[in-house]
């Protein structure tokens, strides 16, 4: 037996670390975000981030770009994961393979998109090459928003699906064999199969999963500044230009906090919609 | 109607053979116990006759249909899995109800079926509940029940009862034998618990190493086992084994003292008795002795079990087990003399290890 107080010893280091690098910066911010120079309580900052021009469509792609990369990610990593999990030979070669856009930063991710995409790129001079165009197309150029859009879904659905599918196998790889032999002795296709019993017992990782790419979907930055420059600014990215070009550290805190909220409400939603019931639990 | 033919099963994983050519035949609503001890192919078996499993021969008809190459879902069968695989994230009621939503039944039929086992495994009170909540013998009503709502020609069940405790296990034994017979499915059971094969079972396949070395009912497979092995696994204690040799036609010299036998070419064979069936002669009582061989055996160790004393003795250097009266006035170091009850003595070849009639 140790002592009852040796847990919270333990946990001391830990606690203390994160007050200091995370509590009190973060306390920082907010108060830089509320305050004027003189001390006292304002909302201009907040009011002067919503009325920049460029504020809304800086909320909207951030919006769209999470509405598009998180399903699809979802839904290719459960496809992928269910692939993984059926293999019994090449399994974890498979495995390896899918996950090295894990080892890869983000900027990095957005560079290798970019060397793919732009005037001179991979893209361009295949098509060339298969003579299917004449002049290289300016898939990246300000005038190709759609373009623009379409390959950061790309790049960061190559970048960021493989935690999920790291998550989802090692979840699915604790759901015991007896329960999917079970619904197949009782009727239940290979498709209501997944639904019926995989799904719903794969709650706790599909929630582990989501909130950690919603956040990091929220976040998004590297990539979008790789691929877009300037032109399709999201919100991480007014972070960026209000403290730096701008020179405007109490509008940029504003945006920050403004991030955060978000991210606190989407995991509160998806923990809601996730939940698993008490008693329900394996 | 719903027997069920195994014909020639067998199955490999690489190179060990969990299952060497399986024959037997389970007439419908038979109550068919495969028996034996842990690893001898008896999950292996059952899950090819559920289609969780290929076979890598052979052939599994259900009533006139050929199923070894269907789905498990096409074979109208229900199944207990071993850890009852009661799904944590649905209610009781939804798990019992879970196959008959997948043959989507109308909701009425679901309460009605769902109401109905639930009454017979007297889990009634549960339905609302979540497996989590439920304690390890619940759990494996609903187990049952699940089955059971299926009104399945065929239920395959294996070891349902080994994770309950002991008193558990006695209580459910008797219910699901009461619970089954209604039930008129042709039911294969699966256990490695010989109390509970003989207690339940129309018949019972004992089955070592991949192979099925008898299938017949408990009272046959207690006296007459086919094999050395039958008689070394059926019985608590085993039958006692005892090296014979020959002497002469038809008779054979057992621990010193010549005992008529089979006819045979083998100059050994072994000389098999239950415990229970060895008389003792008390010492000075000329009754019962008759003109009977009498051989001696000399007590080791005395294990008084309440209802009968059980004798652990040495002849030479093999071992005797004999059942004797719970008082009876022996103790360790007593000389017993003893005779075979005749018409149970049982002859095997050593080896073949089969019997010989
Ligand atoms: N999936 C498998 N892969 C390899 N060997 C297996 C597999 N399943 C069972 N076996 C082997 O087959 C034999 C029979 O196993 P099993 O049918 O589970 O025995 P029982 O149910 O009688 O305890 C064992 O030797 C076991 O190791
Ligand atoms: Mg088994």
């Amino acid at each position: 037996m140790y002592p009852k107080s040796l847990p919270y010893l333990l946990l001391l280091p830990a606690t203390l670390f994160l007050v200091l690098f995370f509590l009190y910066p973060f306390t920082l911010v907010a108060w830089q975000a509320f305050t004027t120079d003189t001390g006292d309580f304002t909302g201009e900052f907040f009011q002067e981030m919503a009325t920049h021009w460029k504020f809304n469509t800086a909320m909207l792609n951030t919006f769209l770009l999470v509405l598009a990369v998180v399903p699809f990610q979802m839904v290719l990593a459960l496809y992928m994961a269910t692939l993984v999990n059926g293999m019994t030979r090449g399994r974890d070669f498979i495995l390896y393979i899918w996950t090295i856009p894990l080892g890869i930063s983000d900027l990095a991710a957005g560079l290798i998109w970019l060397a793919i995409f732009e005037q001179s790129g991979f893209l361009n001079s295949m098509l060339h090459g298969l003579g299917v165009i004449e002049q290289p197309v300016g898939f990246l150029g300000y005038q190709n928003k759609g373009t623009i859009f379409l390959a950061i879904v790309l790049a960061e659905t190559w970048r960021a699906t493989a935690i999920v599918l790291v998550i989802l196998v090692s979840g699915m790889g604790l759901i015991p064999k007896e329960y999917a032999e079970a619904a197949e002795v009782f009727g239940a296709s290979r498709w209501q199969r997944f639904i019926r019993v995989t799904l719903p017992m794969l709650k706790p990782s599909l929630q582990t999963a989501m909130i950690l790419r919603v956040i990091l979907a929220f976040e998004v930055f590297a990539v979008v500044v790789a691929l877009g420059g300037t032109n399709l600014p999201v919100l991480m990215s007014e972070v960026f230009t209000w403290q730096y070009e701008l020179r405007d550290a109490n509008v940029a805190a504003a945006y920050a906090l403004v991030i955060l909220a978000i991210s606190i409400a989407c995991t509160l939603v998806i923990m809601w919609a996730l939940r698993v019931p008490k008693g329900a639990r394996v | 109607m719903a027997e069920i033919k195994i014909r020639q099963v067998a199955k490999q994983y690489g190179s060990t053979h969990a299952l060497h050519s399986i024959d037997l035949e389970i007439a419908d609503q038979e109550f068919l116990v495969l028996l034996g001890a842990s690893g001898c192919g008896k999950t292996t078996l059952l899950r090819i006759v559920a289609g969780l499993e290929t076979a890598t021969s052979g052939e599994v008809w259900i009533g006139d249909k050929r199923v070894d190459k269907l789905p498990p879902r096409d074979r109208n069968i229900a199944m207990v899995f071993q850890n009852y695989a009661v799904f944590p994230h649905l209610t009781v009621f939804e798990n019992i109800a879970f196959g008959l939503r997948m043959a989507k039944l109308p909701q009425t039929e679901v309460d009605r079926r769902v109401t109905r086992t639930a009454e017979l495994m007297h889990i009634e009170a549960l339905l609302k509940r979540y497996s989590g909540q439920l304690s390890g013998g619940q759990r494996q009503r609903v187990a049952v029940a699940r089955a059971l709502a299926m009104e399945p020609e065929v239920l395959l069940m294996d070891e349902p009862l080994s994770n309950l405790d002991a008193l558990l296990r006695m209580e459910m034994r008797a219910e699901l034998k009461t619970v089954l017979a209604e039930s008129k499915t042709t039911t294969i059971y699966v256990t490695h618990d010989q109390v509970e094969a003989m207690s339940m079972a129309d018949r019972i396949a004992i089955m070592n190493k991949g192979e099925i070395v008898q299938a017949s009912s408990a009272v046959e497979v207690y006296r007459n086992p086919a094999a050395h092995f039958v008689g070394s696994f059926i019985g608590n204690p085993p039958m006692n084994f005892l090296d014979a040799t020959s002497a002469g036609e038809g008779v054979w010299n057992v621990a010193g003292v010549q005992l008529k036998g089979p006819v045979s070419t083998q100059k050994k064979l072994q000389f098999g008795i239950r415990p229970e069936d060895i008389i003792v002669h008390q010492e000075g009582s000329a009754e019962a002795m008759g003109d009977r061989p009498s051989m001696v055996a000399t007590v080791r160790v005395l294990e008084p079990l309440g209802s009968h004393l059980l004798a652990s003795c040495r002849i030479g250097d093999e071992i005797l087990r004999v059942v004797l009266d719970s008082d009876a006035p022996v103790k360790p170091g007593d000389e017993l003399r003893w005779s075979p009850a005749p018409d149970r003595i049982r002859w095997f070849d050593p080896a073949s290890e089969l019997a010989v009639a």
